[in-house]
């Protein structure tokens, strides 16, 4: 729409209040039309031999870990289990990018993630168990708690981005959110903070076409999840989240930008959730056969199988031990997770606060005294130690 | 236990009429100057000093790095604070007004109230968010909430709310100081409230959970917080001539809940009333009501009486005078005990 300016009078021009100057031009910040690929293009002649090979053994051990962990849940060892069958390329390039000294923000799914990092198998899947809310200790790690409530965890992120900066460590965090997490409040507060304090974040939505069963249609009109980082006066970057080199590369440069001082970037990764949301889920309700399979042709473990053995980097003995190292990892998984974990139930006030209330110390008594009892009924001194 | 009477003893020569909201700037800056990690964030608090007023100078003396303006979004102030205090920083957040802390409840319900028990111990978040809370004040819609029936009902919260000008500096330092989360509820309407009190000899840091009688007194207890204690005092002040000696006892801290000294208070004086501006259905009332009932009930000789604000949305300010809690309500309801008194 246009406005007539009256004929004679002075042309009116809005100038913007005096606080008021862009910080950035938007032209750089906008996403590529097409997500950004290595496998099958020349670029990929750039990439490390080493650094495909080791994505190539780490997916095919993240792709046997969620098979075995899903078969947890029906053995009942597992309360639920989130797979991230498809999407390994991106739990594993987001660990892979990280530095020791670096944070990963991982959302409920990313078990994969944290344990590509180098987390216990087993701790990384207390939450799912249902035996403790977080089997380790973060700090250790530098591994956030898995986060159930969507997209809470990025402004943490932020936050701690920001304080690593203030105390003059160059520590980047990676924070992972999925499609359905860009709708939430928090995202785009997390989004706005950390570009306007240029912390040294890296957002990475796996966009794996559905929250639960509503796919991403209904979640944006955006033409991508990447496009909005351009209103925060961030890149946007769009990358196949199915091609873990490309993955790789984009997180690589998104870290290293926010190493230097360059502030964050919001990444979208391009991929598939071929299982369903959680064990528990339906998705025949919501997705046709034919769907899944055309993404089965784009899977990221064969991609990069193709790619390693057609360079020669890769023979059937090689992908033989990778297989063979992987149903190892599931048989040790397999064998502590067959294993009861023994709980102290006297924990469950222990750390509420860093001292006790003294409400909290009568229920203590109260709970201690039932577990006695119990124990005297059934003749045993666990001192009600179950499963 | 401290009593008004030995805090007054303590002071020095130098103290001088000083308001709450100096007190409360005073705690922020001693505890910013003795720990560098310590770190003010939120809306307005940086060049213009937030809008009490609580955190002027603060961002001229250590810079607007620890003293810092963010972008105007509660959620995203709690949850980055929850971040920087997973790095080893004390992030005290300044809520604007209590109503506009809502945004937030997610980030403080989810994590801040429940790092800690989530790592097992591991990741404690030693986080103050600064609530401005109540009415009085002639506040428009959403500007005079009591909102601590919310946080006291989150197990993870410390909730603490000063009522005097020396609690306020030493509830904010022991808060800040505290490896918990607290939530610092700021009686607004006390703000301006004065008392003599030395900047430079600040009152001792108690830690938090303990209540205070401030006023001895032998025929009922009013049990109270806050922007009520003036209220319960001018009451117990007037109710002398009716020949009560009222006994008031501000609890000072929500959570934890110091039973010890109301149960000694109710167990000496036998009659009990709350007294609060939050609404009274579902309001912290009727939880201190319980606790008094079930470990006083032999030695009470009236019921445990309620005196609260009307359940309603906060009501315009030209209407406010009927909702708050006044002296003449509290009086009501000491006559209401008086039945039983006098058999
Ligand atoms: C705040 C919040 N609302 C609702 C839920 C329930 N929920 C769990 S997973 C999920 C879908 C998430 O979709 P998306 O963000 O795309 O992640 P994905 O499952 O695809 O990894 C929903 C709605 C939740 N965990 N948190």
């Amino acid at each position: 729409m246009t406005v007539q300016e009256l004929p004679g009078a002075a042309a009116y021009r809005p100038t913007p209040p005096p606080a008021w100057k862009p910080l950035t031009d938007p032209a750089p910040l906008l996403p590529d039309p097409e997500p950004y690929r290595v496998l099958g293009t020349d670029a990929v002649a750039d990439a490390d031999p080493e650094l495909l090979l080791r994505l190539y053994a780490e997916l095919v051990r993240g792709r046997r870990y969620n098979a075995q962990a899903t078969a947890l849940t029906k053995q009942g060892r597992l309360a639920v289990y989130p797979s991230s069958t498809g999407q390994e390329a991106c739990e594993i390039a987001a660990a892979l990018v990280l530095e020791e000294r670096d944070w990963l923000f991982p959302s409920y799914r990313d078990t994969l993630a944290a344990v590509a990092r180098g987390l216990d198998p087993v701790e990384a899947l207390t939450l799912l168990r249902g035996d403790r809310h977080t089997g380790y200790d973060p700090r250790e790690h530098r591994i956030a708690p898995l986060c159930t409530p969507l997209a809470t965890q990025l402004p943490h992120a932020v936050g701690l981005a920001h304080a690593a900066r203030l105390k003059g460590d160059d520590v980047v965090a990676l924070a992972m959110v999925g499609d359905g997490g860009t709708s939430e409040g928090d995202f785009h507060e997390a989004l706005n903070f950390a570009a306007v304090w240029r912390a040294p974040v890296v957002f990475l939505v796996q966009n794996n076409g559905f929250a639960i069963s509503v796919p991403l249609a209904k979640q944006t009109a955006a033409p991508s999840l990447a496009h909005k980082a351009v209103g925060y006066g961030m890149p946007g970057r769009l990358v196949d989240g199915n091609d873990a080199a490309a993955v790789h590369q984009v997180l690589s440069e998104a870290v290293a930008r926010a190493r230097s001082g360059g502030g964050p970037t919001l990444v979208e990764a391009v991929t598939y959730r071929m299982d369903a949301h959680t064990n528990a889920d339906d998705a025949t309700r919501y997705r046709g056969d034919s769907e899944v399979e055309a993404w089965r042709d784009h899977d990221p473990v064969q991609l990069l199988e193709r790619e390693l053995t057609g360079r020669g980097l890769l023979d059937d003995d090689g992908v033989e031990e990778a297989r063979a190292a992987a149903e190892r990892m599931a048989a040790a998984l397999r064998e502590r997770m067959n294993a009861d974990p023994v709980l102290d139930p006297m924990d469950l006030f222990a750390h509420v606060y860093a001292e006790q209330t003294a409400q909290l110390r009568e229920q203590a008594a109260r709970l201690r005294e039932e577990l006695d009892a119990e124990s005297d009924r059934h003749g045993t001194d666990d001192g009600g130690t179950a499963r | 236990m401290t009593t008004a009477a030995a805090t007054a003893g303590e002071r020095t020569a130098k103290a001088k009429p000083a308001t709450m909201a100096q007190a409360l700037g005073r705690a922020l800056r001693d505890s910013m100057a003795e720990d560098p990690s310590v770190h003010v964030l939120g809306e307005d608090v940086g060049t213009l000093g937030g809008v009490f007023r609580i955190t002027d100078g603060l961002a001229k003396e250590f810079g607007d790095e620890r003293c810092t303006d963010t972008p105007l979004a509660e959620a995203g102030i709690l949850g980055a604070a929850v971040g920087m205090a997973m790095y080893g920083l004390r992030p005290v957040v300044e809520m604007q007004f209590d109503a506009f802390a809502y945004p937030a409840f997610e980030q403080l319900i989810s994590h801040v109230a429940k790092m800690r028990n989530r790592t097992g111990g591991a990741m404690p978040l030693p986080i103050t968010v600064r609530v401005p809370y109540g009415g009085g004040i002639g506040g428009v819609e959403h500007h005079s909430d009591s909102s601590e029936a919310y946080y006291m009902a989150t197990p993870g919260l410390h909730v603490v709310t000063p009522a005097t000008v020396e609690d306020a500096y030493g509830l904010l330092r022991a808060s800040i100081a505290s490896d918990d989360p607290v939530v610092f509820l700021e009686p607004k309407r006390l703000y301006w409230s004065k008392a003599d009190w030395s900047p430079q000899h600040p009152t001792a840091v108690e830690p938090i959970g303990r209540a205070v009688v401030r006023r001895p007194g032998r025929s009922a207890t009013l049990i109270t917080y806050g922007p009520s204690l003036p209220v319960c005092m001018e009451a117990a002040q007037a109710a002398v001539e009716e020949g009560w000696d009222l006994e008031v006892v501000d609890l000072r801290s929500l959570v934890p809940f110091d039973d010890e000294s109301v149960t000694a208070s109710v167990r000496r004086t036998g009659r009990a009333v709350v007294v609060h501006e939050s609404t009274g259905f579902g309001g912290p009332g009727g939880e201190i009501a319980a606790r008094i009932t079930e470990r006083c009930f032999h030695y009470l000789e009236a019921p445990v009486l309620r005196v609260a604000g009307f359940d309603i949305p906060y009501p315009p300010p030209m209407q406010e005078r009927h909702h708050l809690p006044g002296v003449d309500r509290v009086l009501d309801a000491v006559a209401r005990l008086q039945w039983e008194a006098d058999n």
